[in-house]
């Protein structure tokens, strides 16, 4: 009888070339997404005289530069950032790969135009010079972020040498309260295992509950691993991913989607397939989230107060939690209920998709935001189709500012910054120090949280706001 | 990449858990290239203030450290994003050995690519070490790749675990990419089996733009 596999492993075997005497294996990759900031992974691969090997699997668009008030690249007014995003058209134009360019209305983050193009399937290995690589773990795919000396290695080789990591299943069974999403889940596992509890794992989200939610939840899981540690993170290809996936652009075709689907149906992991790790937590048990420090492990429901460092017996401990309120302008005890917030984004590759907008939208509705609000969606398709359906309309209706698609203020390099000492309310995956720009206080929240801090200037109870209404759809 | 082997020099400390990239290196100077000198952006916000002056607290700051080749840390060093400007950062400030008790998985694989060594150690001796360090500023450490050998301030020697592999490459200079080219035919041969096998995956766009989101 065969040994039962994870679905990690049985991505990995099947891409594995050779092993070396370290135990590190090479593996074949399927695809790569390349953005501005891979440029350095292409000058180091012509300064060594080597080609792209396979540019038909490298796949390209501009986001982190990426302007969020026009579609013109000359009108990008700092040259720096200019040239960064005309270097990425100058590398697919030499090397012959696919770009979805800033005028391009396929363009967007590489993490949300991956699925909604079908260049991310089930099975596949998927890599990019991006930490929220495993984004497309939700589709079943084996993907990870690397560095640009990787990035070249990819380009030169189709190949990878990676490590086995350990493995990890996160299990959650069971029916989430109305209000509750997907952004909800991954900061309740990130506080509870913290920022570097999965560190050397790939993480795979099993159980019910995770079962039940949408591409686009299932993404914004994926999504966070690594903010756990985690390199890796994936969940088993089901009937609701097929289904997304069947007729994208890029996704296999009639017999090859038949071949496709076959194979993808096989790789979910054997029920007695074994995890290095078991985590188990309860969808009920599951309340609305918000961080309050500067790690995405210093989650706590919004119901709840700031720590108390004095609690706390390891100096070195106690004088990071000080050091975080003291960034945070917090004192010890004070509940995030009556945090006074100065600016809202609802973005990024965590929460950019048309169900986050959908979500958000529904609380700017015949309401007017207090302070500056931000929309940015997280591909020109998904802004395209949200002002289909009118979304666009009811934020702007409501003051907030509806933007072109990129990472934005999620990472504050394409000039949206937050100023020093703002209070930001944001959908977006790092609370780090300086993240949204040197000085910028961020709390993480879901979509529906940060619009209602949009409209309100505060922190509320979502699961007040007109209960089930709000239950993911 | 430059040969690590030996190394004996002031070792800072910096008790300080889940330092991400985006402290070692603020997403703002992405837009520098190595040659710009990116060590006088390493840690830039913790170091310096909005206006340019020195934060006195900071460690590096202080003067029997500024010469430091060896950083001994808390858990989670180098998490976030995979930048590797932020391992550029520190190897070109002159860093060339990063001690704690764990490090970010990304940032992990970019130390190794750019002779950064990272050693992993418990998180008690990490903080022993740290103490000792804070005692007497400017105290050296030694760590001997060759041998898997770290001489703590206080004289007292442990042995950690590196791949035999990436202790070669390390030792010898070499990046992955010249070893994989060397196996050129191994790839072929199973692009060959994989492609015949997998043909549903030749990625082959159908329509420009006829997705919904």
């Amino acid at each position: 009888m065969l040994q039962p596999k994870t679905l990690f492993d049985k991505i990995w075997s099947r891409h594995a070339i050779l092993e070396r005497e370290d135990g590190a294996t090479l593996l074949f990759i399927d695809r790569l997404l390349v953005h501005e900031g891979s440029r350095r992974s292409f000058k180091v691969l012509h300064d060594k005289g080597l080609r792209v090997r396979r540019p038909d699997c490298v796949f390209g668009t501009p986001d982190h530069y990426a302007p969020t008030t026009t579609r013109n690249v000359a009108e990008i007014d700092q040259p720096e950032r200019r040239a960064m995003v005309e270097s990425l058209s100058a590398n697919a134009q030499a090397e012959g790969f696919a770009l979805f360019g800033l005028d391009d209305p396929r363009q967007g983050i590489v993490h949300v135009i991956g699925p909604e193009q079908g260049i991310t399937l089930p099975g596949i290995t998927l890599v990019c010079g991006d930490s929220h690589t495993a984004t497309h773990g939700a589709f079943g795919a084996l993907a990870f972020g690397i560095g640009s000396s990787e990035g070249t290695h990819v380009l030169a080789t189709q190949t990878l040498w990676q490590r086995k990591p350990k493995r990890m299943r996160i299990t959650i069974d069971g029916r989430l309260s109305p209000g509750i999403v997907a952004k909800d889940i991954i900061l309740t596992i990130i506080a509870k295992i913290t920022a570097s509890g999965a560190g050397g794992y790939a993480i795979e989200y099993a159980g019910s509950t995770i079962r039940d939610l949408s591409p686009e939840g299932r993404l914004t899981i994926c999504n966070m691993s690594i903010e756990a540690g985690a390199k890796f993170g994936m969940i088993a290809p089901d009937e609701t991913i097929y289904a997304y996936l069947k007729d994208r652009p890029y996704a296999p075709r009639g017999e090859n989607w038949e071949q496709a689907t076959a194979y993808w149906r096989t790789l979910p992991s054997d029920p007695e397939a074994v995890f290095d790790r078991e985590v188990v937590l309860d969808a009920a048990e599951i309340e609305p989230m918000v961080t309050w420090g500067t790690s995405p492990e210093d989650a706590t429901p919004v119901t709840g107060s700031v720590p108390d460092p004095s609690n706390l017996r390891d100096s070195e401990r106690r004088s990071n939690m000080l050091r975080a309120l003291d960034y945070m302008g917090l004192e010890p005890g004070m509940r995030l209920a009556d945090l006074a917030f100065d600016r809202v984004f609802i973005g990024s590759c965590t929460n950019s998709r048309i169900e986050d907008l959908r979500a958000a939208s529904k609380i700017a509705l015949n309401s007017r935001a207090v302070i500056p609000a931000l929309v940015v969606p997280g591909s020109g398709l998904v802004k395209r189709q949200a002002e289909a359906e009118g979304l666009d309309r009811i934020f702007k209706d409501a003051g907030f500012q509806w933007g072109e698609a990129g990472c934005s203020m999620c990472v504050a390099m394409n000039g949206d910054i937050v100023a020093p000492r703002e209070r930001c309310a944001s959908t977006s995956n790092r609370n780090f120090i300086g993240r949204q720009g040197p000085g910028a206080r961020t709390h993480l929240m879901s979509p529906a949280m940060a619009a209602a801090v949009a409209v309100s200037g505060k922190l509320v109870d979502i699961r007040e706001l007109a209960g089930a209404s709000y239950a993911e759809g | 990449m430059q040969k690590v082997n030996s190394v004996e020099a002031v070792a800072l400390p910096l008790s300080l858990s889940n330092i991400d990239t985006d402290q070692i290196l603020p997403a703002r100077f992405l837009l520098k290239s190595r040659k710009d000198g990116l060590s006088q952006y390493l840690f830039h916000d913790l170091r310096f203030n909005q206006d340019g002056s020195e934060i006195a607290e900071f460690p590096l700051n202080h003067k029997p450290y500024r010469d430091a080749r060896i950083i001994v840390t808390d858990r989670n060093f180098g998490c976030g994003s995979s930048r590797e400007h932020a391992v550029w950062a520190l190897y070109d400030y002159g860093f060339r050995v990063a001690i704690a008790p764990s490090f970010g998985d990304i940032f992990l694989n970019n130390s190794y690519q750019n002779g950064l060594l990272p050693i992993v150690v418990s998180a008690v001796q990490a903080a022993e070490w740290r103490g000792q360090l804070q005692a007497a500023p400017g105290a050296h450490m030694s760590v001997d790749l060759q041998r898997q050998c770290i001489t703590g301030p206080n004289g007292v020697s442990i042995t950690f675990e590196i791949d035999s592999f990436r202790k070669r490459c390390l030792l010898n200079g070499l990046d992955d990419i010249g070893f994989t080219l060397d196996l050129v035919d191994s790839i072929a041969a199973f692009e060959k089996e994989y492609r015949g096998n997998m043909s549903w995956l030749e990625p082959e766009e159908r329509a420009a733009e006829a997705s919904a989101p």
